[in-house]
């Protein structure tokens, strides 16, 4: 067991984890945030992704001691204090961007990296950038417009190139 | 997974004396070695982070003109650092998995782990790079021993890799629609005494440079010089997604795409 | 304008909310108090003879509670199938035992031969591994041929053979002879429509929660329809009755069909919770899935297609096997048979359809429902042969497909169904408008300018959704009505709770249900809570599937509102001292015609809860109804897609370039979660045409066991927004339930992977490759061999 200290959407947690301890784990099981999902285990599904000091991260393929000291921002992070559901959120349920809501937490963490490298991505981008992200209800369709919405861009106009 | 410790230390020395612990394992980015820590394929007694290392980060361009990239460095970050310097190497680079590993993976993490279908090995071989360790300078053409195997010895890291800049450089990669690994992959490379033609994806026995695609291509660097050759499926990977013949097939096709991509 | 509200408005979905804020609950979210984990020892043989389990080492591992295997099972039922199948001798199917734990044999990579509980899954996992197993690997079959062979392996030992059954169906034999006899030409195609798994993102889960207090049972589970699990494991499993017995189906992460059916490790963890008075954990993974979900389809079938001299269809004729897996799953029978069989006419006036069915035993993972279950495998027959027919023949495959439309209804075929309405020339119609069918040409140009070649491809279709009336489905082997049932509990102040029998695992009921409810009332869609999900809160209903939930257990909804309204007209006129007759509703108030008199709904429902000034006499108080809905047809939704893609001939990799799609679901409720479903159906449709391939090999090993070889669509295989389009402007409401709704959640599954292959077989022989025929995944490897054949 290693004691690691870290902050969690802004609150500092220090807690002590065995040296398996994944930060899907770390996460669901010792802080009881379960918005982050597992939904595979070979590191390609993306329902877990969570940012690690600013960066789109694999909270199933990252162990939690290797974020002692780090910056994390999860799912429960993402809308303001009163609930206010942030840009890329608020563009998620606009546009249908989701069903059955299990990958929605990661491809929301996704899209939050995604616009902050890229602001204003082409559709080609997007879909590009969700590589690391499956959706099985969606066919990505209202996905990608809620992204491309959220950077601001006239989905309509794009549809209709 | 099994259970282990997990040390995390800041200098190549620490790290080293660390994996010199009996059963240890080096961990580098991961994103290979935690889903075979899942399955219970390897069973570590201690995991020891290449992460916080500093010496191992960066990416710089040497006096001698070649660029060094330390062990530790993420894709991203090679995407991102090297594309000024040797775009063929950064978008290859970029092209590794998703974004979320492209965070996380590292190359030394890719070279020591030697998958027949990942994509760096292929640029290491095919720009000659120099694989640079806490003990010695192993060139690429020794490096590469077959299928995850390499000339690295027990406890041994990459601490750097380096890679002399070629005049013009390309990658071509045909995707297995699944894991989005090299189905086949060729990395092709001009330099001033040849062109060198690296193969990912394709081989039982990893990674190899085709020698007759160098030679025509050292004459003629265009992607017509290649339409005549073929290679035999025989000693090719055949799977779910093709068979030996389709990615020798595959092979010459990508040959002309990366000697195209590389203009 | 469009509607803001209501019946064809398109609010936005008020789960989002939760699901965006990492605030939904699914079952691996819930924990119980000192909780104990289960990890199954599953085989990694295909077929093998269990000669002892050794477990003595591993319970004294620490942490170990207890572990099983089959013999603590002796004495409790095994996993039922739902639906018995009549072959055509007239003899029941054959039907072995699926033992929650292997018992004596083990039969597919991933039976469970041993569970062992403990304080955590890691140390469950280490006590697997102390497991003595002496198994004596047999000979198993993979292939369904050869599974039929006298001399084949037997996948059940006290079974004659490997055949669950020999099924016929539709035109009789002379007659379908006859027709074939006299046909001018014969199109004859073999098609494998390839296995595939559902992949809910969110993995199955189950978690045991045994109460001593009242001797009652909890079952946390991802399914789709709790009552079903209530019933099947209560009943046939475990023999527990249904007042001690909760099955809870909390937030659930996709469905597909995977979740509608009782699995082994339900069972497992409600039974072992009983024995160790201990709540019991079972959380799948990935990998663990695809050797443990049900599988779908996995049909290789013979087709054949008679016309005339006139290009009519005169007859159709179909030889199917069909992999069962090693065990019957819960609805796999149904699914060759009556969801397949049934369909085989398709959208056409053809005279004469034989269909010819025989379920096959192997060593491989159960099969069952998946997205469409049967009406894909029927449709992609159908439209592949009749695409191979037009080519043949050198004749427009769309002409071909308008010449023998049924145009006029009801229409009975000969294969069973009553299509109750439908316009498929106005589907087909535009269909071509979103295409563009005029501009193809220069688009196949423009392709070929690159070196590449382009095809378009259509297809249409028709499902029977909606299931079903109790009483035929009975006749046909159901071992369980398929009715479904709402309460609408409407409380004093006015708002209300609708329980409904129906799941939700993506499909929005939580926001669609209540408009309907609003619509009828007048009342605000905020003052309406949807609850389902939980057999101890929501009325018997039998759950969501084969797209039902708006036709079957809406319709009951529907009827339960109406009784509310019936209801709540005597409350007013007894306030409004009028009769009930010359009560209207209307915006949420209830007047008296031809009056300005009029009383809120809620001074309504008050009066309902506070009788004081109450027809106390007349009727009761409290405003609280319930209606069970039972169909008396299936709903037929149908459409036309069409598709463009490109084909590199040099690597043979297909790209979508164009998708469209035109769907008639009769009415719709809320566009926004209509076109969603039918996003979803496409993505999975062009997901089997082009990437998803369940393959064993020989020996039973599964090969593609994870994502990195199973190919998942992903955002960059899908066509971009400005090439694709999906339309539900065509609209023949049905004809038999209140709303005039069809369904939709499986049409885009369905209508998808022939409109692919078509496209793709298109492009190939454009360019002078005479290819008639590519088995799905029509994978670049296959597209390659197929050029260079």
């Amino acid at each position: 067991m290693a004691e690691v200290t870290m902050k969690v959407n802004g609150k500092a947690v220090t807690k002590s984890v065995k040296g398996n301890t994944l930060m899907t784990d770390f996460l669901r099981d010792e802080l009881r945030l379960t918005g982050t999902h597992v939904g595979c285990d070979t590191s390609q599904c993306g329902a877990c992704n969570i940012h690690v000091n600013g960066s789109l991260v694999k909270a199933c393929t990252m162990f939690a001691a290797e974020a002692d000291g780090a910056e994390v921002s999860t799912i429960e992070g993402q809308s303001a204090a009163d609930g206010t559901l942030n840009v890329i959120q608020q563009a998620f349920q606009d546009h249908h961007g989701l069903q059955c809501g299990f990958c929605t937490p990661g491809m929301v963490m996704a899209a939050a990296s995604l616009l902050k490298e890229n602001p204003k991505p082409s559709e080609a981008e997007v879909r590009d950038y969700l590589e690391g992200n499956i959706c099985r209800c969606t066919g990505y369709h209202n996905i990608v417009k809620a992204i491309l919405a959220a950077s601001g861009q006239d989905v309509s106009a794009i549809a209709a190139e | 997974m099994y259970s282990f410790d997990m040390v995390r230390p800041t200098s190549v020395a620490d790290a080293v004396s660390a994996l010199g612990q009996e059963e240890a394992q080096a961990l580098s980015g991961g994103q290979t070695l935690i889903p075979t820590l899942k399955q219970r394929l390897a069973s570590p007694s201690v995991l020891v982070s290449l992460t916080g290392i500093a010496e191992m980060q960066g990416v710089c361009r040497e006096d001698s003109g070649d660029l060094a990239i330390g062990g530790g460095t993420t894709h991203a970050t090679v995407a991102a650092e090297a594309a000024s310097i040797y775009p063929a190497l950064a978008k290859l680079a970029g092209g590794i998995g998703d974004p979320a590993v492209r965070n996380r993976g590292t190359i030394g993490g890719s070279l020591a782990n030697n998958d027949p279908s990942a994509c760096y090995p292929a640029a290491a071989l095919g720009s000659g790079a120099t694989i640079v360790t806490n003990t010695r300078e192993i060139a690429a053409d020794d490096y590469f021993q077959g299928m995850f195997t390499t000339a690295l010895e027990e406890g041994e890291i990459i601490t750097s890799v380096r890679f002399p800049v070629p005049e013009a450089a390309g990658y071509a990669k045909f995707e297995q629609p699944a894991s989005r690994f090299a189905l086949t992959a060729v990395y092709v490379a001009k330099y001033a005494d040849g062109v060198r033609v690296a193969v990912t994806g394709a081989s039982e026995n990893g990674v190899f440079r085709w020698t007759e695609a160098e030679a025509a291509l050292s004459s003629n660097f265009s992607p017509d010089a290649v339409a005549g050759l073929s290679l035999s499926g025989d000693d090719m990977i055949s799977d779910l997604h093709g068979t030996g013949a389709y990615r020798a097939h595959l092979v010459g096709v990508m040959t002309k795409r990366a000697v195209a991509a590389a203009g | 304008m469009p509607k803001d509200h209501g019946i064809g408005a398109s609010p936005k979905r008020r789960e989002d909310v939760r699901f965006l804020t990492g605030a939904g609950n699914y079952t691996d979210d819930i924990n119980v108090h000192g909780q104990a984990y289960v990890y199954f020892l599953r085989s990694d043989m295909a077929h093998g003879k269990i000669n002892k389990i050794d477990t003595s080492a591993a319970a004294d591992m620490p942490g170990v509670v207890r572990i099983f295997t089959g013999a603590d099972f002796e004495g409790v039922g095994g996993l039922p199938c739902g639906w018995e199948i009549t072959d055509k001798n007239g003899a029941a199917m054959k039907e072995p035992a699926h033992p929650v734990l292997a018992i004596g044999k083990v039969r597919h990579v991933g039976d469970p031969v041993a569970a062992i509980v403990a304080d955590s899954l890691e140390q469950a996992r280490d006590a697997a591994e102390a497991i003595e197993l002496d198994i004596e690997e047999l000979p198993a079959v993979v292939d369904m041929p050869r599974a039929l062979q006298a001399d084949s392996p037997l996948v059940h030992d006290d079974l004659a053979d490997n055949l669950c059954y020999d099924w016929q169906f539709g035109t009789d034999t002379e007659t379908t002879d006859k027709a074939f006899a006299a046909a001018a030409h014969v199109t004859t195609l073999e098609l494998v429509n390839n296995r595939l798994v559902a992949n809910p993102m969110e993995p199955r889960v189950a978690v045991g929660d045994y109460s001593r207090a009242n001797d009652e049972s909890t079952l946390y589970t991802t399914s789709q329809n709790p009552h079903v699990i209530r019933l099947l494991m209560g009943a046939f499993v475990l023999g527990i009755p249904e007042h001690k017995l909760r099955v809870v189906a909390p937030d659930v992460g996709g469905g597909f069909g995977t979740k509608i059916f009782h699995y082994a490790e339900e069972a497992f963890c409600t039974f072992a919770s009983r024995q160790i008075n201990r709540a019991v954990k079972w959380t799948s993974s990935r990998s663990e899935a695809f050797m443990s979900d049900a599988h779908g389809r996995d049909h290789v079938t013979k087709i054949e297609l008679a016309l005339d001299a006139d290009n009519n269809f005169t007859a159709v004729r179909t030889n199917t096997h069909a992999n069962m897996g090693a065990y019957l799953s819960t609805f796999s029978t149904s699914v060759p048979t009556w969801l397949h069989g049934t369909l085989m006419a398709g959208n056409y006036r053809t005279p004469a359809v034989q269909v010819n069915v025989k379920a096959v035993f192997t060593n491989t993972v159960p099969v069952d429902a998946y997205r469409g279950a049967g009406r894909p495998e029927a449709t992609f027959q159908l439209e592949r042969v009749i695409d191979q027919a037009a080519r043949e023949l050198g004749v427009d495959p769309i002409a071909l497909r308008r010449q023998n439309f049924i145009s006029e209804f009801p229409y009975e075929t000969p294969v069973a169904v009553v299509y109750d309405t439908g316009d498929y020339v106005a589907t087909m119609d535009k269909m071509e408008e979103l295409i563009d069918i005029a501009g193809f040409p220069a688009r196949r140009a423009e392709s070929e300018a690159r070196g590449m070649l382009r095809g378009l491809g259509v297809n249409c279709f028709i499902e029977a959704c909606g299931i079903a009336p109790s009483n035929l489905v009975g006749q046909l082997g159901a071992r369980a009505g398929l009715y479904d049932a709402a309460t609408v509990r409407v409380n004093a102040t006015g708002s209300i709770s609708v329980m409904v029998g129906a799941h939700s695992h993506g499909q929005g009921h939580e926001t669609v249900f209540p408009q309907v409810v609003a619509e009828m009332l007048g009342i605000d869609e905020s003052m309406i809570d949807i609850v389902h999900g939980d057999t101890s809160k929501i009325p018997f209903g039998m759950g969501t599937y084969g797209s039902r939930s708006l036709a079957v257990c809406g319709s009951a909804m529907v009827r339960a509102t109406e009784k509310i309204i019936n209801k709540a007209k005597k409350i007013a006129g007894h306030l409004l001292e009028a009769s009930e007759a010359d009560i209207e509703l209307k915006d949420g108030q209830f007047s008296v015609a031809g009056t300005d008199k009029s009383v809120a709904w809620g001074d309504v429902t008050l009066a309902a809860y506070v009788p004081h000034n109450y027809p106390l006499e007349d009727i009761e108080p409290g405003l609280e109804e319930t209606a069970f809905y039972d169909p008396s047809n299936f709903t037929y939704p149908a459409g036309a897609y069409a598709c463009e893609v490109e084909v590199d001939p040099e690597t043979g990799k297909v790209t979508i370039e164009k998708f469209v799609s035109a769907d008639d679901f009769g009415n719709v409720i809320n566009p926004m979660i209509v076109e969603g479903q039918v996003h979803g159906g496409i993505a999975q449709g062009i997901g089997q045409a082009l990437l998803e391939n369940c393959s064993y090999d020989e020996n039973g090993q599964l090969l593609s066991a994870s994502y990195m070889d199973y190919a998942m669509p992903r955002a960059d295989d899908l066509p971009h927004m400005s090439q694709y389009q999906v339309d539900h402007s065509c609209q023949t409401p049905c004809t038999h339930n209140p709303l005039g709704v069809k369904g939709c959640g499986e049409a885009g599954a369905i209508g998808s992977p022939p409109t692919v292959v078509n496209a793709v077989l298109d492009a190939l022989n454009s360019g002078g490759h005479n290819v008639a025929h590519i088995d799905m995944p029509v994978s670049p490897a296959r597209v390659w061999a197929a050029i260079n054949g």
